[in-house]
């Protein structure tokens, strides 16, 4: 097979295509149109594309194909779908983007958009956000579940656009920029606990997978795999795969954040003592 | 959004476990998962065959190769019982299509051969391998070559189930290896039943 052909679609997504396209073009107009003091530098330009890219790539690339065909691969795509790529879209913090277009826009205006809002909120509620969060890994994994999935092209899609949305409104919800000191934005805290509870039920799931002794995902037996490779080696590479880089990255993650919240302590302490120092210069 | 709505719909029924038929299979009930029997593959005599030659039978869809050293050979030879199992009447109604995924090797007359040993019901296809390939991601299967050895034999990956076909040609069930002859015989008897001309 000539190189290239590794990039096209193994099953081309007319919707999914006409998605990332969309965003990826709103991003770049908004990022030209925006006032040099509200742009995001390229460190944060190159990770928001990068996240995207990843995401792209893993559902409309040969990638696609490895991962119908291959347990271990197909939990790499979902490492990318719902972890690491929206993480890096997250964390690139696209805020002027979304500030630029609901100006643009004029959202706030629209009565209909009121119903999206209500459910945006009741999703982002923390104890319905870390249930959806692992519930939709759970759900997918089940394995009756699963085979359905696989077996099925339109639920296959639902499954991998499902976990993508649930990815991007999770790790949006650990890394808003927005510092809930002033705003309604999560607390820092709730924040780190949400990501050390998630991280334990994957742990859980990740292990049962490496350490059970019968097939659990036939899935891939009955339709054939990619290329030969020993079904026991396979559900082993998947197991680990749903366990370890899920748990690391919900410890970076803490970690980020616990940066943020010690960068912010600093700056309140400092503030304080300047008005302490303010208010007794005007006392003396 | 209507077909992802009732894809979600049939997520939940099936994980409540409360599918609403009454029918009972031995197979995995794949109806509504996949689209129905459409393929056009080369014969045994170099002729194309497609399903309107098969059409009104239940159609049993294989992929394998010749040169399987274990699970064609086993899943054809339970077939062949399954079906000798089966009411005489409803015998001539089932279609074997064993689809070779291996056509460099397979020529139509080692198909010929082959597939001759495992009785009468059984069609031997192949074609060139982005048709192979077509039919097989169209069902959700795929298959992959090893590298050759010294002599030049090479493994093939490919599914182990049988996909059968009602006799509209709907996709209906997916038949594991791990079933027996009596278990299969049970469940092509009662989709032999099904839509059965009178």
């Amino acid at each position: 097979m000539p190189g290239t052909d590794y990039l096209l679609p193994y099953d081309f997504s007319p919707l999914t295509v006409l998605s990332f396209l969309l965003v990826l073009g709103l991003y770049g107009m908004a990022l030209l149109r925006l006032p040099k003091n509200e742009q995001p530098g390229p460190g944060r330009v190159v990770t928001f594309v990068l996240g995207v890219l990843l995401c792209y790539g893993v559902m409309q690339t040969r990638f696609d194909y490895y991962s119908q065909y291959m347990f271990f691969v197909h939990r790499g795509q979902h490492l990318i779908l719902h972890h690491l790529g929206p993480f890096l879209i997250a964390l690139s913090n696209p805020l002027p983007i979304f500030r630029f277009w609901y100006r643009i826009l004029r959202l706030a205006d629209k009565s209909w958009l009121r119903p999206v809002g209500w459910l945006y909120r009741l999703l982002q509620q923390p104890v319905i956000a870390a249930v959806l969060f692992v519930g939709l890994i759970y759900f997918w994994l089940w394995p009756a579940i699963h085979f359905d999935a696989m077996l099925s092209r339109d639920l296959y899609w639902l499954m991998n656009w499902s976990m993508l949305l649930d990815g991007l409104l999770f790790w949006w919800l650990m890394f808003d920029p927005r510092s809930p000191v002033n705003t309604t934005a999560l607390g820092y805290g709730k924040r780190m606990l949400m990501l050390a509870l998630v991280a334990l039920p994957q742990m859980i799931l990740g292990a049962s997978i490496v350490f059970s002794r019968g097939m659990v995902y036939d899935v891939y037996e009955v339709c054939g795999r990619a290329w030969p490779m020993a079904p026991e080696t396979d559900q082993l590479l998947g197991g680990l795969l749903t366990w370890i880089p899920p748990a690391m990255m919900s410890i970076l993650g803490i970690l980020i954040l616990l940066r943020r919240a010690m960068h912010e302590d600093g700056q309140e302490k400092g503030n304080a003592v300047k008005q302490q120092a303010l208010a007794g210069g005007n006392a003396s | 959004m209507t077909r992802w709505l009732t894809a979600l719909f049939t997520a939940i029924i099936a994980l409540a476990g409360c599918s609403n038929s009454e029918q009972s299979w031995h197979g995995k009930d794949i109806s509504g998962l996949m689209p129905e029997l459409s393929f056009a593959l080369t014969g045994t005599n170099g002729e194309t065959v497609t399903p309107a030659d098969s059409a009104g039978d239940v159609r049993l869809l294989y992929f394998g190769f010749t040169s399987c050293p274990d699970v064609c050979p086993d899943t054809l030879a339970k077939l062949r019982q399954a079906i000798n199992r089966l009411p005489e009447s409803d015998r001539d109604d089932i279609t074997v299509l064993f689809v070779s995924v291996d056509p460099n090797r397979d020529t139509p007359e080692r198909l010929a051969s082959y597939v001759n040993f495992f009785g009468d019901h059984i069609t031997g296809l192949t074609g060139a391998e982005p048709k192979l390939r077509e039919l097989s991601k169209r069902y959700r299967t795929t298959f992959g070559y090893d590298e050759p050895d010294a002599r030049g034999n090479y493994n093939v990956s490919h599914s182990s189930a049988v996909y059968a076909f009602d006799r509209r040609g709907r996709a209906r069930l997916l038949l594991r290896s791990d079933l027996s002859a009596d278990q299969l015989s049970e469940d092509l008897t009662q989709l032999a039943k099904e839509d059965a001309p009178s």
